[in-house]
């Protein structure tokens, strides 16, 4: 049986990797939410090389592994010829790069089904008020949108703070990696059974989270 | 003295011709109903008024301004000072959902108009009090029945003081018990002498209240008239076998 001071000893290491974990999901989340929504007005531009080129990116951020991408950016990039001493990145910077520019395709895809789910009724009605684009877009339409989105927005998101645990591939200390770092070192698999705890506590905070916020925008 | 004037409208869908030539006037205070067949070209018709559908060729005056003239379309700023003229309630209500019903109401001056807070507070409480529904201010559009969405969704429009009300099809959707209190609004805004033009199937509210009836068939204008001349001695026999299939 392990002691309280064994068990605070382990404990501790993987608290402060699961910061990182929570630092990387806050980063991921807010920078790739707004970029992902630009990339699906990007989509529907109707300047078709800015179309094709949003279209190319969501096709290729979605048909390879994450873990490829990250790989790519924390070890391709520095081996490109010429630009690449200048693409020597923090690990953590580029993984955050990674997984933003990742989820962001995931994004678009949400947000672009959300905005064909919406009435062609709205903007119809919206037009004869005598709103503008600008007015009809920020008042009407999104807002409708964000909240379509809102359970698959959940969903990708308890993916994300599960998939950080790829950081551990390309060596950025978090919660897997010192949890892998205990079980090596006690010879017990028991931390692993903690990290595992620790990111089921995590994903129920934010599934609660985005229940608030469904409920709360439920316009019921 | 004519507020709409509408001359050889035309549109088409590839070979299909939704509007073919069709002229009419619409006076100031008229109640004019438009009634034919599915397919005829009455929605696009109204909805070609307020812009929501483009024409091919032909002329649409409103209150003097000229929105299209021999198919030449005025300037975007023209055309939104033209068109915010006149309201329109469409079949399927479009209230927007994530608005409380006296938001609904309230958006568009807001936005648009840019009016005082007060003004527009003292409207809504107005118009909500006159179709029934002020305990049903905060209430989101979910709540309410199709009968109370299309009173709010012709309140909202009020809420632009338009001079001109388009309606299309506004009963359509409605289960058939819902229809009378949304009829019962619009009878209200006639006598009140607001002008109307009404894409109808109630032939009932086109006999009581309508002025003039339309008949329109294949994208055509075939006769039109006060109702009682057009729905007891139509002159023409497409005329004659709409109003038997749907006075059944």
């Amino acid at each position: 049986m392990m002691s309280m001071d064994n068990f605070m000893t382990m404990l501790k290491p993987m608290l402060e990797g699961a910061q990182m974990t929570v630092l990387l999901f806050f980063i991921a989340i807010i920078a790739s939410i707004p970029l992902g929504f630009l990339i699906t007005l990007a989509v529907r531009s109707n300047f078709k090389p800015l179309s094709w080129f949003a279209h190319g990116y969501i096709y290729i951020m979605r048909g390879t592994p994450l873990l490829l991408q990250l790989l790519l950016i924390c070890f391709g990039l520095p081996m490109l010829p010429v630009v690449g001493e200048y693409l020597v990145l923090d690990r953590f910077v580029a993984a955050c790069l990674g997984f933003i520019l990742n989820y962001a395709a995931y994004f678009a895809e949400i947000f672009r089904g959300g905005l064909l789910a919406i009435d062609k009724g709205q903007y119809e009605a919206a037009q004869v008020l005598g709103l503008n684009k600008w007015q009809t877009t920020t008042r009407i339409i999104l807002p409708q949108m964000f909240r379509i989105a809102l359970p698959a927005v959940t969903n990708e998101s308890v993916t994300l703070v599960k998939d950080t645990a790829l950081l551990y591939a390309v060596a950025v200390p978090e919660l897997l990696h010192y949890a892998q770092t205990a079980v090596n070192r006690d010879f017990t698999i028991f931390p692993f059974f903690v990290a595992g705890v620790i990111y089921l506590f995590m994903t129920l905070i934010i599934s609660m989270s985005f229940k608030w916020m469904e409920r709360r925008f439920k316009f019921e | 003295m004519a507020i709409i004037e509408v001359s050889n409208l035309k549109k088409s869908y590839g070979q299909l011709d939704v509007l073919k030539q069709i002229t009419f006037d619409v006076d100031k205070n008229d109640v004019v109903a438009i009634i034919g067949p599915s397919g005829s070209g009455k929605s696009t018709m109204l909805r070609s008024l307020v812009h929501l559908e483009k024409v091919d060729g032909g002329s649409i005056t409103v209150a003097g301004d000229s929105l299209v003239k021999d198919g030449i379309y005025a300037s975007p700023q023209e055309i939104k000072k033209i068109t915010t003229k006149m309201g329109m309630v469409f079949q399927h209500f479009n209230l927007f959902p994530h608005l409380t019903v006296r938001e609904n109401l309230e958006i568009a001056p807001k936005m648009v108009k840019k009016e005082s807070a007060t003004i527009i507070r003292e409207r809504s409480s107005q118009l909500l009090e006159k179709i029934g529904l002020i305990n049903w201010a905060d209430a989101y559009p979910a709540k309410l029945s199709g009968g109370q969405k299309q009173r709010v969704a012709i309140a909202r429009a009020l809420m632009m003081n338009p001079d001109i009300l388009l309606f299309d099809e506004p009963t359509s959707a409605l289960d058939p018990e819902l229809t009378g209190e949304v009829l019962q609004v619009m009878k209200g805004l006639a006598e009140e002498h607001m002008t109307m033009i009404v894409v109808t199937h109630e032939m009932g509210f086109a006999k009581e209240v309508a002025n003039r009836v339309i008949f329109m068939d294949n994208g055509e204008i075939i006769e039109s008239g006060h109702p009682t001349e057009l729905f007891e001695n139509p002159q023409f026999e497409r005329t004659k076998a709409f109003l038997n299939r749907s006075l059944k």
